[in-house]
């Protein structure tokens, strides 16, 4: 699907750390715009702020400065309690080390977004299963992430973060603990997804030829700093 | 998030660090039984006192004396001094009796009848002391023990021994249940004048005249001995000491048995066919009526005193004591709270990466303190449930303890330790609220964590 208008809008995002008496300033001064239903890839080495960025967009995190416009919303002006909400409606979230809880089984698991948005119990069940499907986990549904593989983990992971039908999915190094045959079934799985659903998909990951592959665009980052970004023409391809 | 999901979650968090949350549970059980024990036993004792002093028919009792006897409890004292004359009292008789009868929340109104006799048994003769004991004696304490049974109705022609008495009857009182004895008394009985005008003796008309129209007469009564009493009934103001025949009052009264005051009458106004009451005893239905009844008859130109100032300090005695019984079992449920505290602190370090994730899934601030909240509530209710159980079963173990002990030195089993309903239910709403106080700051605290910072923790 091509990106049609712009969903996300980064002005001039700074976000500083305090370390003792040095600052870090972790993402500097950075504008980005990126549009609905894209699959853009940020790019960069170890502490460019890529994942701060991310985390700024999610609205897990707070700019020091500047604005972060989702469909003309700025997060930066949302509490506590806004900002929840977000995360909650508008945005899906994967992760580099899967964070599935480990007492709960998969299904439980994937529940717990729609437990948080107080989701009544049969319309809950119909989307777990309908998420599970998706990623192709329905048969181990009962199972604990312990019992799982990491490709499964993930898969779970995805399965949470499409369960509450999410705008966007923000996507945070996840293929960074599957080996290279595992982790582009994942990708592969979230082209699938983009495609089928129209999802906007931000992916970080630090490897080019990944990003090259299933990504529509890629935002290099360094130093906290927007360096380069461009549409890939390639595209993907399984 | 809903309760439910709510309770849900909070439930696997429970099980997971189950050894540590079982812990923890034990130590509010501990302080809430350490709290349900101790006030117990102060509940306990101050029924056991309040029942022993309700049955004594002390404190549900007022007094009533004449204005013009009236000397102070017991009749000791000089007389007070008054301005109205002697004829002005009101006469302590049937007709104010009626009339207190008639008051609010009066149970039984009852004459002291108290009168010498001759009590004959087996062919020998013995003095004593006769006492009536109202109907409501029977709920007393003073029949207890009682070795037969007690009156089989107001009006049987009955009679209970005191045991020292019926030892002068026969070496084995216990016998003595089901024999007849026969009373010799004196009657006072009113003469009429028309009766002292038939009096053909010119002398006895004389005698009669003289004696202000009443007659002492010589008499018998026969009576079955329903039982025998171990101990002397509890003396004091409406009370029964003294006696050592006790016989129904409504039989009493109707054998008009001469006592002290009809001596007292005859010498002060040269005596009456009508006869007075040295005193009566009213019973009220409550100690908490006593103060009002006794106003009422007081208004009515008696004098009337109670025990209740008596019953007052004793019920302050009994409040102070169960401050620092609850005082010191409170003690045990703050270092309790303290490890609800230690454990759900912990719980945030352990938990800092699955706060995180809820956050990053769309958790408010208040559902990540409602979860912390849920858990610390749900280990106070466990805890007081436990608790409870626990410091009902010291309880009962204390009165097992103390019914040994008191069995060993031939005294009546007691119950020291009462667990009601309503403290039951406080030590576990208490147990709640201690537990969400000590669950406030690591809410609080997990709450407020980062979620960037959470998830990144390892």
């Amino acid at each position: 699907m091509p990106p049609t208008q712009t969903l996300i809008q980064a002005e001039h995002v700074s976000r500083d750390y305090r370390l003792g008496e040095t600052v870090i300033r972790a993402v500097n001064d950075l504008s980005l715009d990126i549009c609905s239903g894209e699959f853009l890839a940020l790019l960069g080495s170890s502490g460019s702020g890529k994942s701060t960025l991310l985390n700024l967009m999610a609205g897990l995190d707070r700019p020091t400065s500047g604005a972060i416009n989702v469909r003309g919303q700025n997060l930066a002006a949302l509490d506590s309690q806004g900002l929840a909400r977000y995360r909650r409606e508008t945005v899906g979230m994967v992760f580099q080390s899967f964070n599935l809880l480990p007492r709960m089984t998969l299904e439980e698991n994937v529940e717990l977004p729609l437990r948080l948005a107080e989701m009544d119990r049969a319309e809950r069940s119909r989307r777990v299963v309908q998420a599970l499907e998706r990623v192709r986990l329905g048969e181990r549904r009962k199972h604990r992430p312990s019992e799982l593989s990491g490709g499964e983990q993930q898969r779970g992971a995805l399965a949470r973060a499409l369960v509450n039908q999410p705008r966007i999915l923000f996507a945070d190094e996840p293929t960074g603990n599957l080996d290279s045959t595992t982790g582009e079934q994942i990708l592969l799985l979230l082209r699938e997804i983009q495609d089928t659903l129209g999802m906007t998909i931000i992916m970080v990951t630090h490897e080019r030829p990944l990003a090259e592959r299933f990504a529509n665009r890629i935002a290099i980052l360094s130093d906290g700093k927007l360096v380069d970004h461009f549409a890939v023409q390639t595209g993907v391809r399984a | 998030m809903k309760l439910r999901d709510l309770s849900e979650l909070a439930a696997r968090n429970l099980r997971e660090a189950i050894l540590r949350n079982s812990l923890t549970t034990l130590g509010v059980a501990v302080g809430v039984a350490s709290l349900v024990a101790m006030l117990s036993l102060g509940v306990g004792l101050q029924t056991l006192a309040s029942d022993r002093l309700t049955k004594s028919g002390l404190f549900d009792a007022v007094f009533v004396t004449s204005r013009r006897d009236f000397r102070g409890p017991g009749g000791d004292g000089p007389p007070r001094k008054s301005s109205t004359p002697p004829e002005k009292f009101k006469p302590l008789d049937e007709e104010a009796r009626q009339h207190f009868a008639a008051l609010p929340n009066v149970v039984d109104v009852y004459p002291q009848i108290r009168f010498l006799t001759d009590v004959r048994y087996a062919g020998n003769s013995y003095s004593t002391n006769v006492l009536g004991v109202p109907e409501s004696s029977r709920a007393t304490s003073a029949f207890d023990s009682i070795t037969g049974k007690y009156f089989s109705s107001p009006t049987a022609e009955e009679a209970i021994l005191q045991q020292d008495f019926a030892k002068e009857l026969s070496p084995q009182p216990s016998t003595l249940v089901g024999q007849e004895i026969t009373l010799r008394y004196a009657e006072r009985r009113a003469v009429s004048s028309d009766e002292i005008s038939k009096e053909p003796d010119i002398d006895k008309q004389l005698d009669e005249m003289m004696s202000g129209g009443i007659s002492i007469v010589s008499r018998e009564k026969k009576l079955r001995i329903a039982g025998v009493i171990e101990s002397d009934p509890s003396a004091g103001i409406g009370g029964f000491g003294g006696g050592r025949v006790f016989l129904p009052i409504r039989v009493a009264e109707q054998l008009h048995a001469a006592q002290a005051n009809d001596v007292q009458d005859f010498v002060r106004g040269g005596g009456s066919a009508k006869p007075t009451y040295a005193a009566l005893t009213i019973r009220v239905k409550n100690p908490k009526n006593v103060l009002q009844v006794e106003d009422a008859i007081k208004k009515l130109g008696f004098n009337a005193f109670s025990l209740l100032d008596a019953a007052r300090s004793l019920r302050l005695v009994f409040t102070v004591f169960d401050l620092f019984l609850g005082l010191f079992g409170s003690l045990a449920l703050t270092v309790a709270s303290l490890g609800i505290i230690n454990t759900l602190v912990m719980a945030i370090l352990e938990r800092r990466r699955e706060i995180g994730v809820l956050k990053a899934l769309g958790a408010t601030d208040g559902d990540v303190k409602n979860l912390f909240f849920a858990e610390a509530g749900a280990m106070g209710l466990l805890g007081g449930l436990l608790g409870v159980t626990f410091g009902w079963l010291i309880g009962r173990a204390l009165t097992f303890g103390t019914t040994i002990y008191l069995r060993s030195q031939d005294l009546p089993a007691v119950k020291i330790s009462y667990v009601p309903w309503w403290l039951a239910a406080s030590a576990i709403l208490f147990a709640i609220v201690v537990s969400l106080a000590a669950g406030l700051y690591p809410a609080a605290r997990a709450a407020k964590l980062n979620p960037v910072e959470a998830l990144r923790y390892e």
